[in-house]
């Protein structure tokens, strides 16, 4: 039986070779919950990294346009990519 | 007599969205909140509210009326320093638009953080209401106190939609004294911690709205009349880091490599906002995006700028 864990990464730009400025982590096996605050390091210093620790890359966020007269409002993180890895439980 | 914030404080307050001052509520207002607050030997929420003396307040009251002046929040917003800070941000006349007090049981391993988000609803005004966050006791790492993200204030969001940043580079943890004061912008990304101590964590958070604009409320006598630019990116000695331009260009762990610069512009516009000067800016930020010359050139102004006298080759 197998379970999902989710990773997801906000670098600092597009490419996942950049480095991470913010991330989450759900883990389906229910081993350990995850939660806001819980660490002031990231799990990897960059997309690449986590790729190569075994994570697969299952979304990226797209490069939007900038909407005229918005160009200047900074809202939400741009550059979110989510992975994922399936863990043999029980 | 007020003490107000001086210019480098404020422009801090506009470039990281708070300010912090550790342990400078006198104790015995401390000890006295705690009692007017219940205490902090209860068992559940319900208990505390039946025994608070805390009032309610209606929003929309003034500050200066809503805690009688023995109180200890009545001695508290009268501290000649936070006053001033207060006076500072949002002007004489500030209304409570709600108070409350923040209660954290404690939870062991069991508890859950709070998710981080940005209070109220999407906000995109230059216009700010502050946030006050009372310590009124010491707070330990255990106790789980306010996360926060500096420099997170100017960004429009919609309230818990940010939840998914569950860590977020740079973020800090409040651990402090008793009698810590946080003023912080009404747009700062934060969220409560667990507490895994064996002892009830109190924050009592007011939230203020001005009632007038607010512009150059601080004490200014600091501030340069003529904030010159200055060389950027060629630069051969370190720079002042107190320097106003300085610490609104001063960057966040957690800035993307583009939208940094972008937020460097909307501090740079939020401290137009303070001024009440459109033609600030700093380290040339807003001033390369907002050059558009109207005017045609001259005749034989062409020839000037190319730096060679007419009718001959530039080669």
């Amino acid at each position: 039986m197998r379970r999902q864990q989710v990773l997801v990464l906000y670098l600092k730009n597009s490419a996942l070779d950049s480095g991470v400025a913010a991330w989450a982590l759900y883990d389906g096996t229910g081993r350990k919950r995850h939660m806001s605050g819980d660490a002031d390091g990231p799990p990897y210093d960059t997309g690449l990294a986590a790729l190569q620790d075994g994570w697969r890359l299952i979304q990226a966020s797209p490069l939007l346009d900038h909407g005229v007269g918005n160009e200047f409002r900074t809202g939400y993180l741009k550059y979110e990519f989510f992975f994922e890895r399936l863990v043999e439980v029980g | 007599m007020l003490d107000r914030l001086n210019s480098k404080q404020m422009a801090s307050f506009a470039a990281r969205g708070l300010l912090r001052f550790d342990g400078r509520v006198p104790q015995d207002i401390n000890e006295l909140f705690i009692d007017e607050a219940g205490g902090r030997n209860l068992s559940n929420y319900a208990e505390l509210m039946a025994n608070s003396r805390i009032p309610e307040v209606p929003a929309g009251t003034g500050l200066m009326e809503a805690y009688a002046s023995d109180t200890a929040l009545g001695r508290l917003v009268r501290l000649p320093w936070v006053r001033g800070a207060i006076e500072s941000l949002v002007g004489p006349g500030s209304l409570i638009d709600h108070h409350f007090l923040h209660v954290l049981m404690p939870s062991g391993e069991r508890g859950t953080t709070q998710h981080t988000h940005q209070d109220s609803t999407i906000d995109p005004r230059l216009t700010f209401d502050i946030q006050i966050m009372y310590f009124p006791h010491q707070v330990t790492p255990e106790m789980g106190g306010t996360r926060y993200v500096p420099g997170t204030h100017l960004r429009v969001v919609s309230e818990m939609a940010i939840a998914r940043y569950q860590n977020i580079a740079g973020q800090e943890h409040v651990v402090c004294p008793a009698g810590t004061l946080i003023f912080a912008h009404h747009g700062l990304w934060h969220g409560g911690g667990r507490n895994r101590s064996d002892r009830v964590r109190f924050m009592f958070k007011i939230r203020l709205n001005p009632t007038v604009r607010q512009q150059r409320l601080w004490d200014t006598s600091d501030l340069p009349e003529d904030l010159a630019q200055r060389p950027i990116f060629h630069v051969k000695g370190r720079r002042d880091p107190d320097h106003i331009h300085s610490i609104l260009t001063r960057g966040e762990r957690w800035f993307e490599n583009d939208t940094g610069r972008i937020e460097y512009i909307n501090r740079i516009r939020f401290w137009r906002f303070l001024l009440g000067d459109e033609s600030f800016d700093a380290d040339y930020w807003a001033t390369r995006v907002e050059n558009e010359p109207l005017s045609a050139a001259q005749s034989g102004s062409l020839g000037n700028m190319s730096g060679n006298a007419p009718g001959t080759s530039g080669n």
